[in-house]
This record gives C-alpha cells, sequence and structure tokens, in this order.
C-alpha cells in the first residue's frame, strides 16, 4: 500500500537557514526596541534602583514602582490632551487642504506645474529654526499667543509639501480607467471623488495623516515659544520642565514615565492603523 | 431605434498631434463594428470620443436624432468595457455592476432582479460577494462585462477587452461575445489590435491608419478586396506577400518572374502585386510554374506549412502556405499564383487597382 506522508511532518523540520533568520529577526527587533524597552523599564524603578550601578536589568519587586506615574498628576493628562487637539485638528486641515491640491496637481494639466511643485518642496527646504522668530513676530502681531491657532497653522503649513507631494504620487498611480469607469457609470466629479476615489485613497490619507501627526505630537521650539500659560502646554514642553529637587538632580525616573505616556498614543494610533497603512486595497482594480 | 452616428470626428491634441482625422460613420441596431488597427492609429482615442471621455475638436457624435457631442459621458446611455477592466477594488462584485442602477436611482427590488438576470448568464452568481481582488482575471473579465450589459444601454463599446487574457481563455470569452451581443440587438464598437477577433466577431470592420478610416466593409470583404496596401498587409496571417513589379508592354516583371498584367494596368511604370501565401501552390507535375526558387525556410504549423522561397537573381522572396502532405524533393520548387486571387495596388498611393 502506498503511504502517504502527512504535511505537517514536515513543516515541523526547521531547516538552519529559517533558524538563522529567526534569529536574525529577534536580534534586529531586539536593537530596535532596546531604547523603548529601557526607557519603559527606568519609568518603572525606584530612584534608587535607577542609580544603582551596576544597572539593574531585572529589577525585583521592591526596585518597582509606579510613584514616577502618579507624581506626574491628573495635569499630565491635560497636556496629552492639548497635544491631541493640536495635533489633531492640524492633521484633519493638512489632509483636507493637501489632498485636493495633490489631486488637482496629479491630474489636471496645469500650465507651470513644475514650477508649483518646486515652491512646494522649496517651502519645505526651510530649517523651521529660521522660521519661528519671524512667526514670534507674526503671532504677536496678531495677537494669538496662546491660543491654539498659533501651533495648529504653523504645523499645518510645515507638514504640507510632504502631503502635498506624497498624497500626488498617491494619486498619479492611481488607475485612470476607474475614473473613467465612474464617469461612464454617471458619477458626477463630486460623487466619484467621494464613492470612487476617495475609499482608494484612504491608505495613503492614513500613511500621510499619522506623518503630519507624529510631527506635530513631537514639535518643541513653537509650542515653547508661542504657548506661555502652563495649562495650555503640550508633551514635548511639559516633559522637558519636569525638573528635580534641586538643579543637582536630574529627574530620570518622572522624565522616562512622561515620555512612556507620551509615546503610548502614537504606537496605539500606528497599530490600529497599520493594516490599512500595510494593506493597499487599489489590489484587483486592474489586471494585476 | 439607437444609430450610432459619427460625423466628421476629429481630435487634435496639438498641431501636429491628431490621433483622429475627420471620421464619419454610422452603427445601426445589431451591429458589431471593430475598429481595427496597430497601436497609435487612434482606434482608443475615437472610442473614448464615442464615450464622451474626450471631447472632439471637430464633429458630431449622434445617437438616432439626438446630438450627443456635448453631453457628459454618464447620460449618454452607453456602457464601457475598459481594457483594464476597471472594476472599483473596494466594492463587491453585485455593488460594481449595481453602481451604474444605483446612480440612475432605479429601484432596488429591480437592481437585485437585473443583477440576478446578468449574473447568471455570465455564470457570476456565486461571486458577487466578492472584492474583484479576489477574482481571476477571466472573472474580472465577465464582471467588467456583465457591468454593461446589466445597463440595457443604447450602445456598447469596448476596448480591448480580450487582451488580458490568455490565450486559451481568450478564444472561449470570444465565442461568449459573439452569443452575448447577437441577442443585444444594439450598436456594438469594439477596438482591437487583433485581427482574429476583428474578423470572426464583427459584422463591419472599419481598419484605421494614422487617424483615417483606409476601409469600412464586412470581414469577409475586408480579406478579399482589401482597399489598399495597408489594409491586405494588416489583415491576414501569414501576411500577403508583396512584390513590386516592373511594367513592360503589359507584362509585370521581377527578375525571373514574368507574369501578364490584367487590362488596364499596363500603362503603368510599376504596379505593386500582392497575393495571399494560402493562393499560391507548388506546381503540380506537367505544368510550367510561375517562379521558381529556391526554399530558405519552413515553418510547420501541424495543419499547414509555411514556406519561404528565394527567388531571381536579387533577394525577393515569396511565402506560401503549402498543406503539410505535399513534398517537394531538393531545395528548388515551382510555385504557381493562382490568377483569381491577385490583388493589384498602385507602387505610389498603395491604393487597390481593379482591372477592367
Amino acid at each position: 500500500m502506498l503511504k502517504v506522508q502527512s504535511p505537517t511532518t514536515t513543516k515541523t523540520l526547521i531547516s538552519p537557514g529559517r533558524l538563522l533568520l529567526w534569529v536574525g529577526v529577534i536580534l534586529m527587533v531586539g536593537f530596535c526596541l532596546a531604547p523603548v524597552l529601557w526607557q519603559l523599564l527606568t519609568s518603572f524603578k525606584t530612584n534608587a534602583a535607577i542609580s544603582t550601578i551596576p544597572t539593574i536589568y531585572w529589577p525585583n519587586w521592591n526596585q518597582l514602582t509606579a510613584a514616577h506615574y502618579i507624581g506626574l498628576g491628573g495635569e499630565f493628562l491635560r497636556y496629552m490632551g492639548n497635544s491631541f487637539f493640536v495635533s489633531f485638528i492640524s492633521t484633519c486641515l493638512c489632509l483636507v487642504v493637501g489632498a485636493p491640491a495633490a489631486y488637482s496637481l496629479a491630474r489636471l494639466k496645469i500650465p507651470g506645474e513644475n514650477i508649483i511643485l518646486g515652491l512646494i518642496l522649496i517651502v519645505s527646504l526651510f530649517p523651521y529654526v529660521l522660521l519661528f522668530l519671524g512667526l514670534l513676530e507674526i503671532v504677536k502681531a496678531v495677537g494669538i499667543g496662546n491660543n491654539y491657532i498659533a501651533l495648529i497653522v504653523p504645523y499645518t503649513a510645515i507638514n504640507l509639501p510632504l502631503t502635498i507631494l506624497v498624497l500626488r504620487s498617491f494619486f498619479q498611480q492611481l488607475p485612470k480607467d476607474l475614473e473613467d469607469s465612474a464617469k461612464m457609470d454617471g458619477y458626477n466629479t463630486v460623487a466619484m471623488l467621494q464613492h470612487i476615489v476617495l475609499p482608494m485613497t484612504i491608505p495613503a490619507l492614513v500613511t500621510t495623516g499619522i506623518l503630519t501627526f507624529i510631527f506635530a505630537w513631537n514639535e518643541f521650539i513653537f509650542a515653547l515659544t508661542f504657548i506661555t500659560r502652563p495649562e495650555m502646554e503640550t508633551i514635548p514642553v511639559a516633559v522637558a520642565k519636569i525638573g528635580g529637587a534641586s538643579v543637582f538632580e536630574i529627574p530620570y525616573g518622572p522624565i522616562a514615565a512622561a515620555t512612556v505616556l507620551g509615546t503610548i498614543p502614537l504606537v496605539i494610533l500606528v497599530l490600529l492603523f497599520q493594516r490599512r497603512i500595510v494593506q493597499g486595497i487599489t489590489a484587483g482594480a486592474v489586471k494585476g | 431605434m439607437p444609430l450610432l452616428t459619427l460625423e466628421n470626428l476629429r481630435k487634435q491634441f496639438a498641431p501636429d498631434v491628431i490621433p483622429v482625422k475627420d471620421i464619419s460613420l454610422t452603427v445601426a441596431d445589431g451591429e458589431f463594428l471593430t475598429l481595427l488597427g496597430p497601436s497609435g492609429c487612434g482606434k482608443s482615442t475615437l472610442l473614448r470620443l464615442i464615450a464622451g471621455l474626450d471631447q472632439p475638436t471637430q464633429g458630431q457624435v449622434k445617437v438616432g436624432e439626438t446630438d450627443l457631442t456635448t453631453t457628459p459621458p454618464g447620460d449618454r446611455n452607453m456602457a464601457m468595457v475598459f481594457q483594464s477592466y476597471a472594476l472599483y477594488p473596494h466594492m463587491t462584485v453585485a455593488e460594481n455592476i449595481s453602481a451604474a442602477l444605483k446612480i440612475r436611482k432605479i429601484p432596488s427590488m429591480e437592481i437585485r432582479q437585473r443583477i440576478g438576470e446578468v449574473a447568471d448568464k455570465l455564470g457570476l452568481t456565486h461571486l458577487l460577494d466578492r472584492k474583484p481582488g479576489k477574482l481571476s482575471g477571466g472573472q474580472r473579465q465577465r464582471v467588467a462585462l456583465a457591468r454593461a450589459l446589466v445597463r440595457n444601454p443604447d450602445v456598447f463599446l469596448l476596448d480591448e477587452p480580450l487582451s488580458n487574457l490568455d490565450a486559451l481563455l481568450r478564444e472561449q470569452v470570444r465565442e461568449e461575445l459573439k452569443h452575448i451581443f447577437n441577442a443585444q440587438k444594439k450598436p456594438v464598437v469594439y477596438v482591437t489590435h487583433d485581427q482574429t477577433e476583428a474578423m470572426t466577431l464583427s459584422s463591419k470592420v472599419a481598419v484605421l491608419l494614422d487617424g483615417r478610416i483606409q476601409q469600412l466593409d464586412p470581414p469577409s470583404r475586408i480579406y478579399t478586396h482589401p482597399a489598399n496596401r495597408f489594409v491586405a498587409g494588416f489583415v491576414g496571417s501569414p501576411q500577403m506577400n508583396f512584390l513590386a513589379l516592373q511594367s513592360q508592354g503589359g507584362v509585370g516583371t521581377l527578375g525571373t518572374l514574368k507574369l501578364p498584367l490584367p487590362n488596364g494596368l499596363g500603362d503603368r511604370p510599376t504596379v505593386d502585386l500582392g497575393v495571399r501565401p494560402e493562393d499560391i501552390y507548388l506546381t503540380p507535375t506537367g505544368e510550367e510554374p510561375t517562379l521558381k526558387g529556391k526554399v530558405t525556410l519552413v515553418e510547420n504549423f501541424g495543419r499547414e506549412q509555411l514556406v519561404t522561397v528565394q527567388f531571381g537573381e536579387g533577394s525577393s522572396k515569396i511565402r506560401a502556405v503549402i498543406p503539410p502532405e505535399q513534398e517537394w524533393s531538393g531545395d528548388h520548387v515551382g510555385l504557381s499564383l493562382k490568377a483569381a486571387k491577385m490583388h493589384w495596388f498602385d507602387s505610389k498611393t498603395g491604393d487597390r487597382l481593379s482591372p477592367t
């Protein structure tokens, strides 16, 4: 009788090449995550454990504490809220303004298109250290100091070039046949953009949106300069202002706790949308 | 009574880019018109003009008596199948098929019924809930077709719908297309560069070159009476042989080949002879061959063998289709040409010359 070998037995055999691959992957991931894990560890260690030499990598229960987090207090939630508000609004504005601009640049034959693109690129070349003094004058003149508009507008403006360029190249690779097909089906321009183009653009919108959001979330100089009222501060400023009991003490624990808290929303955001980012839903539109 | 009429259509993109130059034609109900031509001949542009996706620089597009030249594509009641299928990737097959109906505010009961009918006809019923990404090439092609059929349009437009299928499937779908559109009784305009599709599917073929119609005739007439050298060479595989003959006293010569010219063609200094490979045969014993030459290449297709023969002192070549069972001795053969199947063309303009 013929013996049929079950496929599962062959699968359990691990070839040396595969093993090497996985060891490599684990080492690489470990290397990349090490700073984050270190920060996380520091945020949970007691001050004594942090300053002990040799370094404690595997603390026991006595060396662990949540005091750094509790010490940040309720106002830290407020800073996170501030950051979230500013980042979210500027991201939305960026996409709402950038996407139509990118679409027109990708689809319409505009005379001097290259000049427009060049100008957009030039804007992104300005180091914003250079910009912020000028912007400070403008903020003062317009009288929007201590107002989130002073942050939202510059963040949007700084992120627009990236948004437009990324989305434009995305729109360019969207098959034009789809839009023609939609026109044949009887969609008018607005309905076509809404029902056909927009759903396919979501991965690109999410990707650029996250980049924009992260920029706004991390931004420091504008936030430090244009906002002076403590209750309106954003996370980077708040973290920078965490001080020790004396000038001789560096509060590693609280800073670590604050950075961990400040990072968590971004991690959640990326995890939430990673499928959208990774998966290209244009698959299957045209012969592939 | 939809009757698609094109009047003096012209499309100009730039002063020297004119893909469509002055094209007029009509397609009646139940007629299947194929626009055939090499790439860049303007056939796709012409289709887009009919669809309304591009605006003509000049001329009119009419269905029946209504002038649709400036009507947006969605209001023309024409359905189009794209070469890339252009299915909406984020919608299921059913949503793809019904998109155009929903926009036209057709009651959902009727939509469901019509989707059911067309899905049944094309064998898509079990795929209705899938997204296009999960379908094979042939299935996507059917969905694209279903999307056009479900609308009951006045005119069907198809832009190389078979070119993305593999050879075997293409043959099968070609057959299905013929059945489907025979039953539709609507004007169909079909764009292709594949002469087999053009010959088998259409009731009328328009051969295009450089934005102009070279010939507009039923497929059989295109084959038997090509209007000029280009059409003769483009339609038919293996390609027609062309021989440039010197004419003297009613006899055309090329090297050792001497042919009496038909009446009315003798007064030209040169004339082009076209003869299809299948109209050339091995000279039977006892007959005088039209030409003798050396066999340089034999391509065996199983059904037939294509023999390339070099003759005359120059490098004149002629190809002949010979039944596979026929053999010849040595590498020299005598060939005869069927006089009734010869085509004559003006050597300058390429136009067909009819013997008087």
